[in-house]
């Protein structure tokens, strides 16, 4: 009996909730709400109010008290020159990975069908997925000096090519995996999956019929990719490449693992809160990126980027 | 986009080019682990062993901690995630209300932005409230990026369930939890179980945030990365990149699998 009521007063909460579907919607989504709410957005504050706190030169300490001292800290010649040298890189990466990804995604789109769609999508799909250190490691077996690329070049007789590569200024090194060119080549490789997999989908979009339209109407296939066809994948481009730009941006292990160990954004940000212990310093680095992604994200919107996520 | 003449010769060669240099790498870190040469990453390998994987096995105990961190970490948050994530899909499919689009955006924040940003804000608030490191303060970080994973997949999956299904479920008796658990969950589940798994691999195998909310533990990643810095016995962090790839690469493939009919969700934005 007593089961029996309230199994009926459940059957009633459940249809209350199912009639007032704003209470029901509510009721979902405060849970996840309150998590990310406390635990991301929280976290986020706190990282603010770190930066304007600021470092006691004596005593290491962190002083709990609001100042700006530690952005006049930021500000420095040497810690532009970081955020520059970050700047290029992610803008650099942005730039090359939209070129090798766009045939991926053009010959996806526009040719693959039924099982080489799949193996076209899967082909994407693992890399995006499989562990980033796996990745960022293996390319540290490609580029050292004893490695493959070393030894291609040799048999190919191209060894002055690579030497010449890496005896360029700024950009050269002792080896590739010293080098600019190392972490720009990791870089690119890592964050091309999520250049692919927007512009495809922006491809997709293309209607057929506007192609023949454009055909009838005249135009060259050449015309038509650059009228019809590249103008409606931009969107997909432009979403992709706020993947690339934001996630090299941020990054502080490649350039750690492959590069000629000058300072990038994240590396810096990762020496102050570790060894350095200057979490506000490492916080007030930390907001350069966020507001260099808001008005990078603010321009992508108003290119209609967003609708192609 | 369908086109009916046939591609050109270079879009095919930079297409299939774009594809091998997403994939020839992978396959290097295969050879390595059978290379007699530990001390550097001589090509091609002067010969091949058995070896690394008994060293792995009966010689390395330091790996067996980290990895069970590492799968514990990943089971609790991938937990947690499916709980917030389904509830976050299940209300956002449906309803229609003023800041829906703010809110979904919300929860794709934590992947859109780097992941420096959302370790070093968890490390600055821990230490803000004098929280000490522990497997709870990685999972809490884990299990926020990964709400998203299951809120994509079943996000799209929400939007195919049909409303009349519920309502002819409720009007035959079922109470909620019977409408649950009968009527939504067999439609929803391979959805639910594909984001699991996806965020399993995800979590299993991050590195970015969790080196700021570790402390002094070591997860699997954690592990790799300091071998990667300080390298000893190079072949055995290749045996263990396999291992890392066969745990990622399953649940990937399985994802894959449960949600191909239908739209494609599983991961446009990790």
């Amino acid at each position: 009996m007593n089961t029996a009521t309230s199994a009926h007063s459940r059957g009633r909460l459940a249809d209350f909730l199912y009639r007032n579907s704003g209470i029901l919607t509510l009721a979902l989504l405060l849970p996840p709400l309150l998590w990310i709410g406390i635990v991301y957005l929280g976290s986020l504050f706190a990282l603010l109010l770190q930066s304007f706190y600021s470092l006691d030169e004596f005593s290491g300490l962190i002083v709990h008290e609001f100042t700006f001292s530690t952005y006049r800290r930021l500000f420095t010649p040497t810690n532009l020159t970081i955020i520059l040298r970050t700047v290029v890189m992610a803008a650099a990466v942005t730039i090359v990975s939209a070129i090798v990804a766009f045939p991926i995604a053009y010959y996806a789109a526009r040719y693959a069908r039924g099982g080489w769609k799949a193996l076209f999508y899967l082909a994407v799909m693992m890399p995006l997925w499989s562990s980033y250190l796996v990745k960022v490691y293996a390319w540290k077996l490609i580029l050292a000096k004893e490695g493959i690329i070393t030894w291609i070049a040799d048999k190919l007789h191209l060894g002055w090519v690579l030497d010449g590569l890496l005896a360029l200024p700024v950009i050269g090194g002792s080896s590739l995996s010293f080098s600019y060119i190392g972490t720009f080549l990791v870089f690119v490789y890592i964050w091309l999956p999520y250049m692919i997999l927007p512009t495809q989908a922006a491809l997709e979009r293309v209607a057929k019929n506007f192609i023949e339209a454009s055909a009838d109407l005249g135009a060259t296939p050449r015309q038509t990719f650059s009228t019809v066809i590249f103008p409606l994948a931009l969107p997909g481009i432009i979403a992709g490449s706020i993947f690339t730009f934001s996630l090299t941006l941020g990054d502080y292990i490649i350039p750690q693992i492959v590069g000629n160990s000058r300072p990038f954004i994240g590396t810096t940000v990762y020496a102050l809160q570790g060894t350095a212990g200057d979490i506000p310093l490492a916080a007030a680095f930390t907001v350069v990126p966020v507001i260099i992604m808001g008005i990078y994200l603010i321009v992508a919107r108003r290119m209609g980027a967003f609708n192609a996520l | 986009m369908h086109s009916e003449t046939p591609a050109s010769l270079p879009l095919k060669m930079a297409a299939i080019g774009g594809l091998l240099f997403l994939h020839l790498p992978l396959a290097l870190i295969f050879l390595y682990a059978f290379t007699t040469e530990e001390k550097s990453f001589q090509f091609p390998p002067p010969g091949l062993t058995l070896r690394w994987f008994s060293v792995v096995w009966f010689e390395r105990p330091d790996i067996w901690g980290p990895l069970w961190l590492s799968v514990k970490v990943a089971t609790l948050a991938t937990l947690i995630a499916l709980v917030l994530g389904t509830l976050a899909a299940a209300a956002l499919s449906r309803a229609k209300f003023f800041g829906k689009d703010s809110i979904s955006l919300l929860f794709i924040l934590p992947i859109a932005l780097p992941g420096i940003i959302t370790g070093i804000s968890l490390r600055s608030a821990f230490d803000i409230m004098s929280v000490p490191f522990s497997t709870w303060t990685i999972v809490l970080g884990h299990a926020t990026f990964c709400i998203v994973v299951v809120y994509n997949n079943a996000l799209a999956r929400f939007r195919r369930l049909s409303g009349s299904m519920i309502e002819a479920s409720m009007d035959l008796g079922a109470n909620g939890p019977q409408t649950f658990r009968h009527v939504i969950l067999p439609q929803i589940g391979s959805a639910l179980l594909a984001g699991s798994m996806l965020a399993f691999a995800l979590s299993f195998d991050e590195v970015i945030v969790t080196t700021f909310t570790a402390g002094q533990q070591t997860t699997l990643p954690i592990w790799m990365l300091n071998e990667l810095i300080r390298p000893r016995q190079r072949p055995v962090t290749n045996v263990v990149a396999l291992i890392v790839i066969a745990v990622t690469f399953l649940p990937i493939l399985a994802a894959y699998y449960l949600t191909r009919e239908g739209e494609h969700t599983g991961g446009t934005g990790k």
